[in-house]
């Protein structure tokens, strides 16, 4: 039997309710109701994952998903050693055996016949059929599905089946506001009020320049690692420059401009 | 020659003069005390000798009575040194039939001297125009120098205009550029000198010097949209033309205007004219006179635009005086600056260092209306706290303003209230005088404000805007209205900025069941294409690795696994792979030369060229239709430069329907071929297909050419700049030549991407075969 414990999540990861997701997420659990995130890159999504294992304390399995995964990586497949074969499983079956929260992350990344391995677990019948193994697992009363991604970049190939969609609760998540991520910022990184404001104040201009030049605005991410470096001791505007707007543009002009905006806030 | 205008002491002066001209002689006295108060001893009799000279030169008073008012000024700013230079240039027009530029070129000297600023620098202007004097200058019949330059004079009193915005290696490229092209060409000459035509203008703009707003529109675009959550449409004006009333920014609801150019500011010199005083040097510390960017001016006009969008409210004019609505704007604009600055306090030091400052002493109340001065002073003293004023209402007003935005934003309203009040407190009997003190006071990053006032009565000059323009019924618009292309110029390596009008228009339309009777005609023709097409339409199949179940097995993988199955490690289970079919991906623009000549009879058969042409792209159309990639067909011919025309025959999203047929079936040779810019044109349409690749096919009979041209390889050199550009921008032109003596200039322009077909009789049969292969 897998050990339990390893999958707990032990300290208390910081968490900054933006509305009332928690209680809601609590009720969906309660309900064993399956949930999906969605979100722009860096806005908490897997954060408020993991503070939910650690709040209801429940271990949590994590799957980053990628193309070229397939479904025996996650369900789990026969291997061979000495003896003739072995059967492995994969994480989603040991989170149905232990009853463990299983976070897919970024879904659309995996494809759309990948995914559909879920769909067994994910309404009433809460099983998991292993055709290789012959066996019909039945998931632990505590197991719970959940899986987010982001909208944003979304293409026409990579988006989710309705029949996976239609299986899921869902939370729509953004950046959070001024005030709020200015809360966040200082309770992360134990940054003074005044800078982590000037941070936010860079972020949004470079979100509202999302759709005209930007895929994605600024993440909480990002912010977050400025005001890392910052209170590293690294100039604020070459934090800025390093943090916040070389990693997101290659675009002379954006540059520019986001560089203007990091001068014009600090002044 | 006693006179009683001229006192002793300059007598001997006088005398030195020798001067007839009675004009000269009641000037003499002032101009001579300001030079004697100005220049050296040498400089002084260096002065009047040339004055003489100037004076016996036969070219009447003009001369002499400028230099005489002008030089002491003119000595000031450029040294003393400067003189024989200048004369000499004198003397050289003088002995040329140009002596009619002297008198322009001594008006100038004084607003030349102010740009120019060093000796070197003078020097280079004088070679610039003394170059262009003798390049100009007529000669008929073998004998030198018979006609005067004509557009000297002209040159010479746009100058100051010119270096206002060009530098000198700019100036020298605009003044090249007219005499290239207008050198045999007098009038033209006169009109590209004198700012008049529309090239002269369009070369000046490509010269000019600064940040323009047409290269910067994008950036200043997400400046709006990144830090101020704005978005509008940011139209240019030019500021070139309008000395006297210098346009300034403003905003309505069809966009928000601004200058077209920006130089970058520099505090110390001439922009600012407070360094004569010295107000700059004062309390500032040197880290202050940085340089504001062209594009930080932008952002600057920009920000303040923005600002009043977000925070004012338009207000009722009607009950307030002039001067208090002009107390009104000052305060509003600098409240809503204090506003944006509280968001953006690095805005303080673009705002501060182009704000100018006012020295407290420069307005003399006596004489002239302290309204202005006193405004920006109080404006400046509200933007920088370190100020220098001592004026009791303006510090007290600064801190009444800094208490009423120390917990809020304020408002319109309450600025209006303060602004009157100040009005009140400051008020003069010499703010009625007619001469305003302006000097400093002019803030040019702020807007004109006209959205900040709403009128209860009706019938103010704001209203003028609204007003619909009339179109007289003449001036209706028919088709499209023309595009201006570049042409190459291979002499001088540059393009002639929009030097060709393109009408775009729909090809007339005649009857389609002309055109299925060819193709019935070729239908031999087309079964053997069907063939061909149909081979390669099936595309290659592309592999698909690394599937868990697939149609075949990959050997490769299936390997690798298993040896990581023998050694213990976990196999790949991907060991299979499929196989997908992958899309043609290209758009085809085929371009047709409908030119005079295709009406000539085709060597060895009785059709013409046109109607050969005609079947040949019947069949290539319905082939390329048979394949499904996207294509369009357009045919050209030129009149002259200023007519080219562009027939639209077929567009990408219009099928192969009898519409098309019939305007296929209609087509009508014409002109000549300016082929470089229909290809331009066409391009244009080609670049904004979304595939892989892009094909623009020129179906041609003869080399480029038109009635204007005289120089031969002109047309095809711009033609083959036209191919290089258009494979910057991934467009594979391929030239489909009728013309058998077509080897002596298609390589120059397509390089090796061209065809010579010498029996036009085939060429039904050669073209889609032809397509074919290439797109193969």
């Amino acid at each position: 039997m897998t050990n339990k414990d390893q999958y707990k999540v032990n300290q208390e990861p910081f968490y900054q309710p933006q509305g009332d997701e928690v209680a809601l997420y609590e009720a969906a659990y309660a309900a064993r109701l399956p949930v999906m995130i969605k979100g722009p890159t860096g806005c908490g999504k897997s954060r408020f994952v993991e503070y939910m294992a650690w709040k209801l304390g429940k271990p949590l399995i994590t799957v980053a998903c990628n193309e070229d995964m397939t479904a025996s990586d996650l369900v789990g497949r026969y291997l061979l050693d000495a003896n003739g074969t072995r059967w492995l499983d994969g994480p989603l079956t040991t989170a149905a055996r232990i009853g463990a929260i299983c976070y897919l992350d970024e879904i659309v990344e995996a494809r759309q016949d990948t995914t559909v391995v879920i769909h067994p677990l994910t309404d009433h019948r809460r099983t998991l059929p292993l055709d290789k193994k012959g066996e019909q697992l039945e998931a632990h009363s505590d197991f719970q599905m959940v899986i987010s991604y982001n909208p944003g970049y979304q293409s026409l190939l990579k988006d989710l089946k309705q029949s996976t969609k239609q299986r899921f609760t869902a939370f729509e998540f953004d950046y959070p506001t001024a005030i709020l991520e200015v809360e966040i910022l200082c309770k992360e990184t134990g940054m003074d009020k005044e800078m982590s404001a000037s941070l936010v104040k860079i972020g949004q201009a470079a979100r509202n320049l999302k759709g005209h030049g930007l895929d994605e605005g600024i993440s909480t991410r990002l912010l977050v690692y400025a005001a890392t470096l910052i209170k590293g001791g690294v100039e604020p505007r070459a934090a800025c420059r390093m943090a916040l707007v070389r990693p997101i543009t290659d675009d002379a002009d954006i540059r520019d401009t986001l560089d203007h905006a990091i001068d014009a806030v600090f002044g | 020659m006693e006179t009683a205008t001229i006192p002793a002491e300059l007598d001997v002066y006088w005398k030195q003069l020798d001067c007839g001209f009675p004009r000269v002689e009641p000037v003499f006295a002032d101009c001579m005390r300001e030079a004697l108060a100005t220049l050296s001893k040498q400089g002084v009799d260096a002065y009047i000798e040339n004055a003489r000279f100037l004076g016996k030169m036969g070219r009447g008073a003009e001369p002499i009575l400028i230099f005489m008012e002008k030089w002491p000024a003119v000595a000031k700013t450029l040294g003393e040194d400067a003189l024989p230079a200048i004369m000499e240039c004198i003397r050289r027009m003088w002995k040329s039939p140009n002596g009619n530029a002297i008198t322009p070129f001594l008006q100038s000297l004084p607003a030349t001297a102010r740009r120019l600023q060093s000796p070197q620098q003078l020097r280079g202007y004088l070679d610039i125009a003394l170059d262009f004097m003798e390049r100009t200058t007529g000669s008929i019949h073998g004998i030198q120098q018979t006609f005067p330059s004509p557009g000297l004079p002209s040159l010479f009193k746009q100058v100051s205009v010119l270096l206002s915005q060009l530098s000198l290696e700019g100036l020298k490229n605009w003044v090249e550029y007219g005499v290239r092209y207008y050198k045999d060409h007098p009038d033209r000459q006169i009109d590209y000198f004198s700012l008049q035509s529309a090239d002269s203008r369009a070369v000046l703009q490509r010269e000019r010097h600064g940040t323009l707003l047409v290269d910067n529109e994008r950036k200043l675009d997400m400046y709006l949209r990144g830090l101020w959550h704005d978005a509008d449409q940011l139209i240019p004006y030019s500021g070139a033309f309008d000395e006297l009333r210098k346009p300034i920014p403003y905003y309505d609801k069809l966009g928000i205007r601004l200058p077209d150019v920006y130089d970058d500011f520099i505090p110390s010199v001439g922009c600012t004219p407070c360094t004569e005083n010295g107000a700059w040097n004062a309390p500032y510390d040197k880290a202050e006179r940085i340089v504001i960017s062209g594009i930080d001016r932008y952002r600057a006009v920009l920000a303040h635009i923005a600002a009043h969008r977000r925070w004012t409210t338009a207000i009722f004019a009607d009950n307030f005086s002039p001067f208090q609505r002009m107390a009104v704007e000052f305060l509003e604009d600098s409240r809503v600056e204090y506003l944006a600055m509280r968001e953006y306090p690095g805005l303080r030091r673009i705002f501060a260092a182009l704000h100018p400052i006012p020295a407290e002493d420069a307005c003399d109340p006596e004489n002239e209306s302290g309204v202005r001065h006193r405004l920006a002073m109080l404006s400046r003293a509200i933007l920088d706290p370190r100020h220098p004023y001592k004026n009791p209402h303006i510090i007290e007003f600064a801190q009444r303003f800094l208490a009423l935005m120390q917990h809020s934003d304020s408002g319109t309203p309450e600025m209006a209230d303060l602004a009157v009040l100040f009005v009140a407190k400051t008020r003069r009997q010499s703010d009625q005088l007619p001469k305003i003190h302006f000097k400093d006071t002019v803030v040019d990053y702020r807007d004109d404000n006209r959205q900040m006032w709403k009128f209860i009565e009706e019938g103010d000059e704001e209203e003028a805007f609204d007003e619909p323009r009339k179109i007289e019924p003449g001036e209706e618009i028919n088709g499209l209205p023309p595009r201006h292309y570049h042409e190459w110029d291979y002499l001088n390596h540059s393009y002639r900025p929009d030097w060709v009008s393109v009408y775009e228009a729909l090809h007339p339309s005649g009857s389609a069941a002309d055109i299925d009777r060819l193709l019935a005609k070729h239908a031999a023709l087309a079964k053997r294409l069907k063939k061909m097409l149909d081979l390669i339409k099936p595309q290659e199949k592309v592999r698909i690795r690394y599937q868990e179940e697939g149609s075949e097995l990959d050997l490769d993988v299936a390997l690798r696994s298993l040896i990581d199955y023998k050694s213990g490690a976990t196999p790949d289970p991907r060991i299979n792979m499929s196989h997908k079919t992958s899309g043609r991906n290209i758009a085809v623009m085929l371009l047709l030369d409908l030119s005079e000549s295709l009406n000539e009879k085709a060597a060895g058969c009785d059709q013409t060229i046109l109607e050969l042409s005609r079947e040949a792209v019947s069949l290539l159309a319905w082939a390329i239709e048979k394949l499904g990639d996207p294509f369009a067909i357009a045919g050209f011919h030129s009149n002259t430069r200023h007519d080219v025309r562009y027939l639209h025959i077929k567009g990408y999203s219009e099928s192969w329907d009898d519409r098309v047929k019939g305007r296929l079936a209609a087509m009508e040779a014409n002109y000549s071929t300016r082929m470089g810019a229909a290809m331009r044109h066409a391009a244009h349409y080609l670049e904004k297909q979304q595939a892989d690749k892009k094909l623009m096919l020129v179906l041609t009979d003869g080399e480029p050419s038109d009635v204007d041209s005289k120089d031969g390889r002109m047309l095809i050199e711009d033609a083959r700049q036209a191919v290089t550009e258009l494979d910057r921008q991934g467009i594979y032109a391929y030239c489909i030549n009728l013309d058998s003596k077509a080897d002596k200039y298609v390589a120059d322009i397509f390089g090796n991407q061209y065809t010579i077909i010498d029996r036009v009789a085939q060429l039904p049969e050669r073209l889609p075969q032809l397509f074919i292969s290439l797109t193969k």
